[in-house]
């Protein structure tokens, strides 16, 4: 007898978790404006704060950056994708400074593993927002990321 | 001709003393047959690829996407583009294939699928076959094509497939005890098994009304036992793509795949029609006997637009098990035939035989 009553306990059971299952998927299909699809090409979607898309080098409105060409980026990268290129400059009061010439990120060698970021002193460099990455010709995958003709901004600690 | 959108039976019946009066008995007879098969054939092709859109637009929208929506107005071109494709690919037979059996599986199971359509009553007069056995017809035809599907396993000489074909074979074999078991129950409360005696036995109220507890319980059991016999939903166990590839159709390519494809969603249809034939009165509107005023305001809705209502009703269903569930185990399956569905059907046409012997339903 009890087993009897076992079984008949166990189908309701069984329709019941059934049910249970049916209403948390029809709860999705009767709210379509719950949705999480992104129509993409048609509606492009923003990216959270910490989404990590290709090196960035932040430039002021003088066109001035804040990389003081240490270098330590460039040893802190796993995958040899920067290479920071100074050059000597006299300055007006008469000494030799190091300043950067060229800023060069290789992004076809690149994680995305934000250790650049990380390591720069000066917040000289960014990750930034933009996902689609994609071009025609490999070479365009080598950028120069300091603006031609930028300098380094004042006041920042050498 | 007398076309009359709510019943097509001296439409039907004057176009064939047409036909009688313009040639020859055997020509008329011939050309009949030719134009009932030319529309069987259109409906399926535009059922099925309206199905198959509705099946990706369905899953879509219980998994929070939106699916195919941009080939024509609301995605509706995409199958159509998608067959194309299929058209125009390759039809590949692998070398060490049993080639007579492999080409010949699709085929049978199209024409078992063809065959069970025949039975379904869409209209009043709109109906193919309207055997006085119908539901005894159904069900055995219905449970032919297995055969189809044990022979793409076996001839396919792939162990996937041969694997999902087993698996089909013992599902479909249990499960149509099932089917047929619910359906018997509900022939018990009708009285007959003639499709259209069944529907015109609904006239005052839907079997599933009618008949209470053991009609609600032949319903709830129809609907597992078809979704199993149909191969989708949880019990997709012969296609099993995680564990067999395709299953069945692992060596199949273009067209004949196709026609695999297109049989499972139209035999999901079948399943569904039979259901909404057989508990929800198939074209009947919604009656209920005494209230006159408000049967009279249900059959300004023509019949076929009412059979359609509750079959896509019952297609939304299958694809809402087919999107929740998880697939069960093989052993499982049978547990859950041979453990639970079939006492209960055994008990329920005892429960059925009760309340129509001592007339206590409505």
């Amino acid at each position: 007898m009890k087993s009897i009553i076992e079984y008949i306990v166990s189908i309701f059971k069984g329709l019941s978790s059934l049910l249970a299952g049916m209403r948390v998927t029809g709860k999705y299909a009767f709210t379509p404006w719950k949705n999480v699809t992104i129509q993409y090409p048609d509606v492009r979607p923003v990216m959270t704060d910490r989404f990590r898309g290709e090196v960035i080098m932040p430039h002021n409105e003088n066109n001035e950056h804040k990389c003081t060409a240490c270098g330590i980026c460039e040893m802190n990268c796993p995958n040899g994708s920067i290479e920071v290129i100074s050059k000597t400059i006299t300055t007006p009061e008469g000494k030799k400074k190091r300043v950067l010439d060229q800023y060069i990120y290789h992004l076809g060698m690149c994680t995305f593993c934000n250790l650049c970021v990380k390591a720069c002193p000066s917040d000289a460099i960014d990750m930034g927002k933009n996902f689609e990455l994609a071009v025609w010709d490999r070479t365009k995958l080598n950028k120069v990321l300091n603006q031609p003709g930028s300098k380094i901004a004042e006041g920042v600690k050498e | 001709m007398g076309f009359n959108f709510y019943d097509f039976t001296t439409f039907t019946h004057n176009l064939h003393l047409w036909f009688m009066e313009h040639m020859s008995p055997g020509w008329a007879t011939t050309v009949e047959w030719v134009i009932v098969g030319v529309i069987y054939l259109a409906f399926v092709a535009l059922l099925g690829l309206f199905l198959i859109w509705a099946e990706r637009r369905v899953c879509a929208v219980f998994q929070q996407r939106l699916g195919p929506n941009r080939v024509g107005l609301w995605g509706l071109i995409q199958t159509i583009a998608d067959f194309l494709k299929l058209m125009v690919k390759e039809i590949i037979t692998p070398r060490k294939v049993d080639k007579f059996l492999y080409n010949l599986a699709p085929y049978i199971v199209v024409i078992c699928m063809f065959l069970t359509l025949g039975a379904i009553p869409f209209a009043p007069g709109l109906q193919g076959l309207d055997f006085d056995i119908g539901v005894f017809y159904l069900s055995s035809i219905s449970s032919l094509s297995v055969i189809g599907i044990l022979l793409a396993g076996w001839s396919s000489n792939n162990k996937y497939s041969l694997i999902g074909g087993i698996r089909s074979g013992a599902q479909i074999i249990s499960y149509e005890l099932s089917v047929a078991m619910s359906l018997i129950t509900m022939v018990i409360l009708a009285g007959t098994m003639q499709f259209s005696g069944i529907v015109e036995g609904q006239r005052d109220l839907w079997f599933i009304f009618k008949g209470h507890i053991p009609a609600l319980i032949a319903f709830i059991v129809f609907l597992i036992a078809g979704t199993a016999e149909t191969n989708r939903g949880p019990f997709d166990l012969p296609e099993a793509e995680s564990e067999l590839t395709a299953g069945f159709h692992t060596e199949y390519s273009g067209i004949k795949f196709a026609l695999f494809y297109l049989s499972e969603f139209i035999n999901m249809f079948i399943v569904s029609a039979v259901a909404a034939t057989v508990f929800l009165g198939g074209w009947m509107p919604l009656h209920f006997g005494g209230l006159e005023a408000f049967n009279h305001v249900m059959d300004f809705i023509p019949p076929i637009i009412w059979f359609f209502l509750k079959t896509f009703g019952l297609v939304f269903v299958l694809m809402w098990f087919k999107w929740t569930f998880p697939r069960l185990r093989v052993d499982q399956i049978l547990t859950l035939e041979w453990k639970y569905l079939l006492p209960i059907n055994l008990f329920n046409i005892l429960l059925m035989t009760i309340v129509v012997l001592t007339k206590f339903h409505f």
